[in-house]
């Protein structure tokens, strides 16, 4: 089959101070084609595709869009090329409307025809199956409807090669579904799409190719129909692994948490967390499932006493900790570890060293007024050497420190105050999978140990092979409590929309 | 009586509204200027040293407006290029522009302005409009400064909520990348609103010593660039309620001065602006919502390859 | 076209380098503007510094100007640890005057250190409770701090105009609106030639230093100031330290507004805080928030106030040309914190990297 070569990267590369993020990349797509770029976190896809959206500009190398060669320094000189990106976080502006943020930066009259637009956007919509409200503003939307904004924003514009960033990261598997529809619609239509993933079943789905990248360099482009994921994942990985994650067989033992009928409220007054209640034994961990913001974070913060709460109780061996200050539970024993997208945000102090971001939870146990720091350089050295983390020294500001490295150091000091709870969120968001299993295998220590641990995290099949239950949260109420064992995806994928109650199966 | 106060109402807003405008177009493009008060300081002395020394009305409004955007084109290079923290080097821009004004000032001080530039700013009736009872007289026998002020804050609703520039740029001051990835130039429309906002204050500045005053006062604006600042929140970022702010305010201003004879402290009621500041301020946090939300990318500098 | 690339670590010396270039090119180019109102401005430097540090007698004057500018870098220095925009300073010196002097003139006969350390206490707490409006708002309502701090400037001096104009009034002042000189017991003692204000400047640096670096409040401030998520997520009881912090900050402001009023004013106006408030925001910010730069910088900007004065007498320069000075060094300094994260590299367009240049 000859084919229009629409997309062809020549040798890119790109650095971030001393930090190679591409290594003389080439990477090629055709009109028509669902082209999976495939490798670990920090392998340099987005980079690369930061870069095909004139988003970033190469050091070195060459692109060319149908054949012809182009030089990007902004997004702009991308989108006259017909190019257009979907961001893993959706670049939406939230005060403004569907409509607004479709003809975002686009020429046209000096005014906007309002009427005009809305029946060119249906059009649009139509055309590829899209739903859609042009005047519903963004902060209204659901995850699902903000994509489908951020896939018209490209199509509006009649662009046909389209970048998506981990689209799939948010959605639950029946909407995953339907993307994938969409997706294969619009290459249809003479569309090429280039999906960012690290998810090989999604690989194996949707694409017709596959290019792997690894630590910034192009490894291999394969035929989606003649490969494998095992295959896949060694390319990706560098080495054959085991992708399987250990389920220690622990007994469980006392009921240590009790959530009782939990109500809470944000500030803007509406229902957060609706009638949450749930146990949570030693030696079990306890995954929680849900679509972004579900009530994971207020659920985490209102055990650790940093959510106000309408109603309901929290009993910590037997004991009701509503009320009492994050102090007095961080003191007895319940450890919270939450990992926001930009990792630094919550935990961590950016610019502080190892030793004064230790004392961020230790602080708590030194009585004089003054701080000792003596006992706490000990310990971090200690830490270091156990998790192998590398850094320059305790000194060092973590913010220096490579992704997989802050994450250990925060996990880490959670750990190190030898918990009775372990509460982590998002865990290993944005490591790469050796890392990821360094983590998994420090909570599963904990575990063993008898550690009663709750678990949120995004990805179903990491939920459904590391935890022992799974609660699932839509809009803030439990959708079920499921045996890890024995459900599958499906059913916690139906029960993350919101779909039917089967709070009793337990 | 009332009639009076309430004309007299308009020429003490007039500044506030100038400076407002100019805020508000600022802050839109997610920038945070505090150094209103220096720009208004430059416009001020920048309109009455060019009205002083060409006894052109027209030119020394410009010369305001132009004072005014250099200053503010200083910000810009600050904040906008070289990411600087946008309230400090607001700071800077306040001290500077008192610098300055007091510095060339001296050259001013007990001068007035020219006669002809002030016969050119005499209240002028608009045909029509003027003969509306009550409001007619007081919104439409004004001078023509003023009657610019009205064009500006009308045109300045309109470019914002009605025009394609208006909706870019409000997506720049809520979320720069995202402006950025639809192709919009994140830095061009900073620096051409910083700009303009400068521009504005500058005429809030030339508008106290060219008209209102019109002599040479050292600190003429005496605060009304930090009012101008609580406003921009008072109005919600709408340039339309910036009018009623500001003439609110205007009010404020002068009721001390109205209420002289009535045996209360002066100094006491001239606390009243700055009091009514903090108790809107207070007023609007306690009531929050999507819609007179500031920015959302107000004072976080933009850089597309951050990593 | 040149191309920004992120620092990874920049040693002490180069950054130290980049500051004071900025500095040097600061001076450069408001002598730029001094020359185009027709001064030599070497002429004028030379002079600016000879009033302020060419005789003992001028040295005394500037450590004068120097020890309130100290106190108030001090305690503003406290607020923006925590990322709280603390302008008040004014208002603040001026409510720690006004709590100074309430006691200085109801009792004028106390012995003199109970006196004195009764206007300190008063001073500080007087300051302290100003500061600690906006704090409030700020902690219950969530509202920015900025104005209000501003706001609460203006009212101090019209509280103090008028009270000076009104209910203190001195009649024994022949109709003059002042208010009555403090009586000889509320007038801080000098040693080494400079009132004893100074002691407290070094006490207060070195307390505050102690306290930022080694407490568990100082470090509670620093965390809530890098990130305030961080400091909830760590069980910080943030309003209870941003309280007592602005409490803390408007306090000391308030001993530099006591000390004005009892050792250089001896009575109490409303232009007794004499612009030191906003001086302070700069000092702080060039000293980068460290304690002990806090000195030499404000000594460095004492210097320029008094060699502004110095030249409106010697040259008939408007005194207003140190605050454009003083002005130029902080955009300069400003600008320069670029340099210190980026480096910028000449890049032709179009070429491979292998042709990049470096410059700074």
């Amino acid at each position: 089959m000859n084919q229009e070569v629409f997309v062809k990267m020549k040798n890119i590369s790109k650095s971030f101070g001393t930090v190679k993020a591409n290594n003389s990349v080439n990477f090629e797509v055709n009109k028509g084609e669902v082209h999976a770029l495939l490798g670990e976190n920090g392998a340099g896809k987005s980079t690369l595709m930061n870069m095909l959206s004139g988003f970033y500009k190469p050091d070195s190398g060459s692109i060319f869009i149908r054949g012809k060669e182009v030089k990007f320094s902004s997004p702009k000189d991308a989108i006259n090329e017909k190019i257009g990106m979907i961001h893993q976080h959706y670049k939406l502006v939230d005060v403004q409307t569907a409509k607004e943020n479709i003809i975002l930066g686009q020429k046209g009259s000096l005014f906007v025809n309002s009427k005009k637009l809305s029946k060119n956007i249906y059009a649009v919509a139509k055309e590829y199956g899209l739903p859609i409200n042009p005047d519903k503003k963004i902060y209204d939307m659901s995850i699902g409807e903000k994509q489908s904004v951020e896939i018209l924003k490209v199509l509006y514009e009649g662009n046909d090669i389209l970048i998506m960033d981990e689209p799939t990261a948010v959605l639950t598997p029946q909407e995953t579904k339907k993307l994938f529809e969409i997706i294969r619609n619009m290459a249809s239509k003479g569309c090429a799409i280039i999906i960012i993933t690290h998810k090989l079943n999604e690989v194996m789905e949707v694409s017709d190719r596959v290019t792997i990248l690894r630590k910034g360099q192009t490894i291999t482009t394969v035929i989606t129909k003649e490969t494998s994921p095992e295959l896949l994942t060694n390319l990706m990985v560098g080495k054959s692994v085991n992708l399987s994650i250990k389920r220690p067989e622990v007994e469980k033992s006392d009921e240590i948490l009790k959530v009782e009928n939990l109500f809470a409220k944000n500030q803007n007054g509406v229902k957060v967390l609706n009638d949450i209640s749930f146990s949570l034994y030693g030696g079990e961990i306890l995954g929680i499932a849900g679509v972004a913001n579900s009530g994971q974070k207020e659920i985490c913060e209102a055990i650790a006493g940093l959510y106000p709460i309408e109603s309901g109780n929290i009993f910590y061996e037997n004991d009701d900790i509503v009320g009492n200050t994050p102090g007095e539970i961080i003191n007895k024993g319940i450890s919270m570890s939450f990992i926001p997208e930009d990792r630094l945000g919550m935990g961590l102090v950016a610019s502080m060293d190892m030793i004064d971001n230790y004392l961020l939870k230790e602080f708590h146990n030194q009585k004089s007024i003054f701080l000792d720091r003596n006992p706490i350089l000990k310990t971090c050295n200690k830490m270091i050497d156990d998790l192998q983390i590398v850094t320059p020294g305790v000194n060092h500001p973590v913010k220096q420190l490579s992704g997989g490295n802050i994450q250990k150091v925060l996990i880490g000091r959670e750990i190190n105050t030898n918990p009775k709870i372990l509460i982590t969120a998002y865990a290993v968001r944005g490591l790469d999978i050796g890392s990821c299993h360094t983590i998994y295998d420090l909570i599963n220590e904990q575990k063993e140990k008898g550690v009663a641990i709750m678990f949120i995290g995004e990805d179903l099949d990491i939920l459904l092979q590391l935890c022992d239950s799974i609660l699932v949260l839509s809009e803030g109420t439990v959708m079920g409590i499921v045996d890890a064992r024995t459900t599958d995806k499906e059913t916690i994928g139906h029960l993350m929309a919101g779909g039917l109650n089967i709070k009793e199966a337990y | 009586m009332i009639e009076s106060f309430l004309y007299s109402v308009i020429i003490s807003g007039t500044p506030l509204l100038f400076a407002t405008l100019g805020e508000i177009i600022t802050e839109k493009s997610g920038h945070l200027n505090l150094g209103v008060e220096g720009l208004m300081l430059l416009g001020a002395v920048g309109g009455f040293g060019i009205g002083f020394a060409t006894s052109n009305p027209i030119l020394a409004i410009f010369g305001g407006a132009f004072v005014g955007t250099l200053g503010a084109l200083v910000y810009a290079f600050l904040t906008v290029s070289l990411r600087a923290n946008q309230v400090v080097s607001g700071l800077a821009l306040t001290i500077f522009g008192t610098g300055i004004s007091s510095y060339v000032g001296t050259i001013f001080v007990g001068k007035k302005m020219p006669e002809v530039i002030i016969d050119f700013f005499k209240p002028f009736e608009i045909p029509l409009l003027s003969k509306i009872p009550f409001i007619g007289n007081i919104l439409f026998n004004q001078d023509l400064f003023i009657y610019l002020s009205y064009i500006i804050a009308i045109s300045l609703g309109v470019y914002l909520y009605n025009t394609r520039f208006g909706l870019n740029l409000i997506a720049v001051g809520e979320n720069p990348s995202a402006a950025d990835s639809t192709g919009i130039n994140v830095t061009l429309y900073k620096y051409v609103h910083i700009a303009i906002g400068g521009a504005l204050c500058g005429l809030g500045g030339a508008y106290l010593s060219i008209v209102e005053v019109p002599q040479w006062q050292d600190n003429i604006t005496a605060g009304r660039g930090w009012i101008a600042i609580a406003l921009v929140i008072f109005a919600s970022w709408n340039p339309y309620k910036a009018l009623y702010a500001a003439y609110i305010f205007g009010g404020l201003n002068i009721i001390g001065f109205r209420m002289q004879n009535l045996n209360f402290s002066q100094n006491l009621l001239d606390m009243l602006p700055y009091v009514v500041t903090i108790m809107v301020l207070v007023g609007s946090s306690i009531k929050k919502s999507k819609n007179n939300a500031p920015p959302k990318g107000l004072s976080i500098p933009y850089f597309r390859e951050e990593r | 076209m040149f191309q920004m690339i992120k620092r990874a670590e920049i040693s002490k010396k180069e950054s130290a380098l980049i500051r004071f270039s900025a500095i040097v090119l600061a001076f450069i180019f408001s002598g730029l503007f001094i020359l185009l109102l027709g001064h030599n401005p070497v002429n004028v430097y030379i002079s600016m510094f000879d009033g302020a540090f060419g005789s003992l007698y001028r040295l005394k004057e500037t450590i004068i100007i120097t020890i309130p500018l100290v106190i108030t870098s001090i305690g503003i220095m406290i607020a923006f640890k925590m990322k709280f925009w603390n302008i008040g300073g004014e208002g603040q010196i001026l409510m720690g005057a006004f709590g100074a002097t309430v006691f200085a003139l109801n009792m004028p006969e106390l012995p003199k250190v109970a006196l004195l350390s009764l206007m300190l206490i008063s001073g500080f707490i007087s300051g302290g409770l100003w500061a600690l409006i906006p704090a409030i708002f700020k902690v219950k309502f969530g509202t920015n701090e900025t104005i209000i701090t501003l706001m609460l400037n203006y009212i101090a001096i019209k509280w103090i105009t008028h009270l000076q104009y009104g209910p203190m009034r001195d009649p024994n002042a022949l109709g003059f609106p002042k208010i009555a000189n403090f009586s000889n017991n509320a007038i801080l003692p000098s040693l080494f030639g400079v009132h004893i204000g100074w002691i407290f400047a070094v006490i207060i640096v070195i307390a505050i230093s102690i306290f930022m670096k080694k407490s568990k409040w100082g470090y509670k401030i620093s965390v809530i100031g890098e990130s305030v998520d961080t400091a909830r997520y760590a069980g910080i009881n943030i309003n209870r330290v941003m309280l007592f912090s602005m409490f803390l900050s408007g306090g000391i402001c308030g001993i530099a507004g006591m000390i004005e009023a009892s050792a250089v004013n001896q009575t109490l106006n409303y232009s007794i805080s004499a612009g030191y408030g906003f001086t302070a925001i700069i000092t702080t910010w060039l000293s980068g928030l460290m304690p002990s730069i806090i000195i030499p910088v404000s000594l460095l900007f004492g210097g320029l106030v008094k060699g502004g004065n110095f030249i409106q007498t010697a040259f008939l320069i408007p005194k207003a040309a140190a605050q454009i000075l003083q002005s130029m060094i902080l955009f300069f300094a400003i600008g320069s914190e670029f340099f210190v994260k980026y480096k910028l590299k000449y890049k032709k367009r179009n070429n491979n990297s292998d042709n990049v240049k470096e410059s700074v």
